[in-house]
């Protein structure tokens, strides 16, 4: 497929060649991104996060980070391994594909097969994503994405898949497009981990069946030069469960986005995030959670600890359209300001048409409290100890977010990890 | 064990002086009370001697068993052996109680050049004396504080004390917000730790705590300086009177 020039977007688009479908989808993509152009500093959507370094044709360069002296992110838990190195699937270090209760692709050879389910879903949630508000890098993904997973579950997942994302090239660019499906009363844990490359754009749409349930946690790496969009959709059926936590410690930009429609009654959609910035770092959660359906429930839940000039951003939504009553909405944001320099800028929305529904939202901005803080050390907890505690107890609401005993722990663990390494 | 010489302390926020030169002594074993009228500096007296912010001492000194405590960090002045039971306990969320305490008491013993407790045998103490003062397992999983009474509160911070096994305990309105049988169990949780060497400073504004924890000395506050001081039958004179008539005395 030859470069497109593309003089709207201010930079040339190569589509990656496809089979039959995924060629078209390309094309659609780079048509719904050519119409509404990539984003820039002036949109209302970008007002906080500077796109610049998220859009531009090449990415800036980041320096290979060191983790080594950490035991490697969910190694203690048995799963499905899979690797990307620098955005491309590793087949050495991953395992076979296989495994009861899931069937897994290569996006690639997906694309090649005329007659495959993905075809109706790749790129279908990210477009009903783009209304009423427009995710161009969403787009650019679907048209250029060059590598992925797609996943069937078609029923309980004997294990989780793990997808490790290896940064091991300082430039490079990696577009990365996964396509989940969930059958009705399907299970399936997917578990991220990685920072990917020097520049992450990735995509994962999720369609839950009736009943069906997906649980996510994932993790950004500890790389600090890295920058990173990525952009869930999920469509949700009746009673299906959505579950996502995302640790993001480091990063010099990362813009996080979720986007969620509940279609069906009963469903429940619950989304969390904890990030640790500490110096030249900027993470941005964006969230919309659209509720289309009955007695349906939504969570957002999300905490920032900042410090030394760190930036924290959360535009939170909940729409709730005219027949999706008895809805219980909840979103929260807080940002934890170490020091005077942090900031923390926030946006939470609630849209709501239905007249029977129960909704709340706050968001604060903090620093750590004395008093708690002399409480801790009067009982002879050195102060930076005390403070780690008073740290973690501010990220309590969002790690208890995640359900599996055994994942919280590794999450509670890194964050520890984070906090002493970070002590001022 | 504990001396307090002319000890003079004004708000660091603002120019206003709170203690006027407080005298006081302390010696093992003994418990000492300090009663008076609001604003005349008690619970200043507590928070300086443990350390908090706010505070700038102008004159005088604060030893505990000859060591300098204004000095030292508020975490150095525990290890050295000074507890301060809070008026108002801090709720931690997302902190197990637990947790907190075993890391309280390893951190002092780790200050102190001592081995830390494994967490078999921190578990099999913490039992036990949590027991004592009717504090049930569910106490010891919640958060710290959070959700606790009024009285379950009191209960904890003496479940600290008596973990942290310090030298010097000093409490501050102990028996503020407690019925009395919340009292009593408190008290009682007290009158255990007294040991013939452990020494309490006894922070009150009623007569009626010291019913139970029976002090040697008992001290009137005023207007930031210890204006009498006298044995029980002191405390027993302001319950009936009132503090004015003291206060007129020094005038």
């Amino acid at each position: 497929m030859p470069a497109t020039a593309l003089t709207e977007l201010d930079r040339e688009i190569t589509l990656p060649a496809a089979g039959v479908w995924g060629t078209k989808s390309r094309k659609d993509a780079l048509a719904r991104l050519t119409a509404m152009g990539l984003p820039n500093r002036r949109d209302e959507y970008w007002k906080y996060t500077r796109p610049e370094t998220l859009t531009s044709a090449t990415p800036t360069p980041a320096a290979i980070f060191d983790g080594n002296d950490e035991a490697p992110m969910f190694d203690a838990i048995d799963c499905l391994q899979i690797t990307f190195i620098d955005g491309v699937f590793d087949a050495n270090s991953s395992e076979d594909l296989e495994m009861a209760g899931v069937s897994i692709e290569r996006l690639a050879t997906a694309m090649e097969n005329d007659v495959h389910w993905a075809k109706d879903l790749y790129g279908t949630l990210e477009t009903n994503g783009q209304n009423p508000v427009q995710r161009p890098l969403a787009a650019l993904n679907s048209a250029t994405a060059t590598d992925g997973l797609v996943i069937h579950a078609t029923g309980q997942a004997a294990k989780p898949v793990l997808i490790r994302y290896l940064h091991q090239n300082e430039t490079s660019d990696a577009v990365l497009h996964h396509v989940i499906k969930l059958d009705d009363g399907a299970a399936l844990t997917v578990l991220e981990t990685g920072p990917a490359a020097a520049r992450l754009n990735k995509v994962m749409e999720v369609d839950q069946g009736n009943e069906a349930r997906f649980n996510h946690v994932r993790t950004q790496g500890r790389d600090h030069a890295r920058c990173a969009v990525t952009h869930i959709f999920a469509r949700l059926a009746t009673e299906s469960r959505f579950k996502s936590f995302t640790l993001t410690a480091n990063g010099v930009l990362t813009r996080n986005e979720c986007i969620i429609e509940i279609t069906g009654d009963d469903a429940f959609a619950h989304v969390a995030g904890a990030a640790l910035g500490d110096g030249d770092f900027h993470h941005d959660d964006t969230v919309f959670i659209t509720h289309d359906a009955v007695n349906c429930e939504s969570r957002q839940v999300f905490k920032k600890v900042l410090r030394n000039g760190a930036t924290g951003v959360f535009q939170g939504k909940i729409l709730v359209q005219p027949d999706a009553q008895k809805t219980d909405g909840y979103q929260i944001s807080q940002a934890l300001l170490l020091d005077d320099d942090s900031q923390f800028l926030a946006k939470p929305e609630l849209e709501i048409y239905a007249d029977d529904v129960a909704c709340s939202h706050g968001s604060t901005t903090g620093a750590i409290d004395e008093t708690a803080l002399f409480y801790l050390r009067s009982r002879g907890v050195e102060k930076d100890e005390a403070q780690d505690l008073l740290v973690l107890s501010f990220l309590a609401e969002a790690i208890g977010e995640i359900e599996d005993e055994v994942l919280a722990d590794e999450i509670q663990s890194r964050l520890e990890s984070w906090l002493k390494r970070h002590r001022s | 064990m504990l001396e307090i010489k002319n000890l003079q302390v004004s708000l660091e926020e603002e120019d206003k002086q709170i203690l006027k030169g407080v005298d006081l002594s302390i010696g093992e074993g003994e418990v000492h009370a300090i009663m008076g009228p609001n604003g005349s500096g008690k619970s200043t007296t507590s928070y300086v001697l443990s350390g908090k912010d706010g505070y700038v001492v102008t004159d005088g000194s604060a030893k505990l068993n000859g060591n300098d405590l204004l000095d030292m960090e508020p975490e150095e002045r525990a290890a050295a052996g000074l507890f301060l039971a809070f008026q108002y306990p801090v709720e931690i969320p997302g902190v197990g109680n637990m947790t907190f305490l075993r890391t309280a008491v390893n951190s002092q013993r780790k200050a102190r050049g001592e081995d830390e407790l494994s967490a078999g045998e921190f578990l099999k103490v913490v039992r036990e004396k949590a027991k004592a003062l009717k504090i049930d397992a569910d106490m010891l999983k919640r958060p710290v504080n959070v959700g606790f009474s009024g009285g379950e509160k009191k209960r904890n911070e003496i479940l600290q004390m008596a973990m942290l096994e310090p030298k010097m305990c000093v409490l501050d309105e102990t028996d503020s917000g407690l019925d009395v049988d919340a009292m009593k169990l408190v008290a009682e949780g007290v009158n255990a730790l007294r040991d013939g060497k452990r020494s309490f400073l006894v922070i009150t504004h009623y007569q009626r705590l010291l019913d139970h924890i029976k002090p040697d000395v008992v001290h009137i506050m005023a207007n930031g300086r210890i204006i009498k001081s006298g044995g029980p039958e002191l405390a027993l004179e302001v319950e009936n009177n009132g503090y004015a008539d003291l206060l007129e005395e020094t005038a």
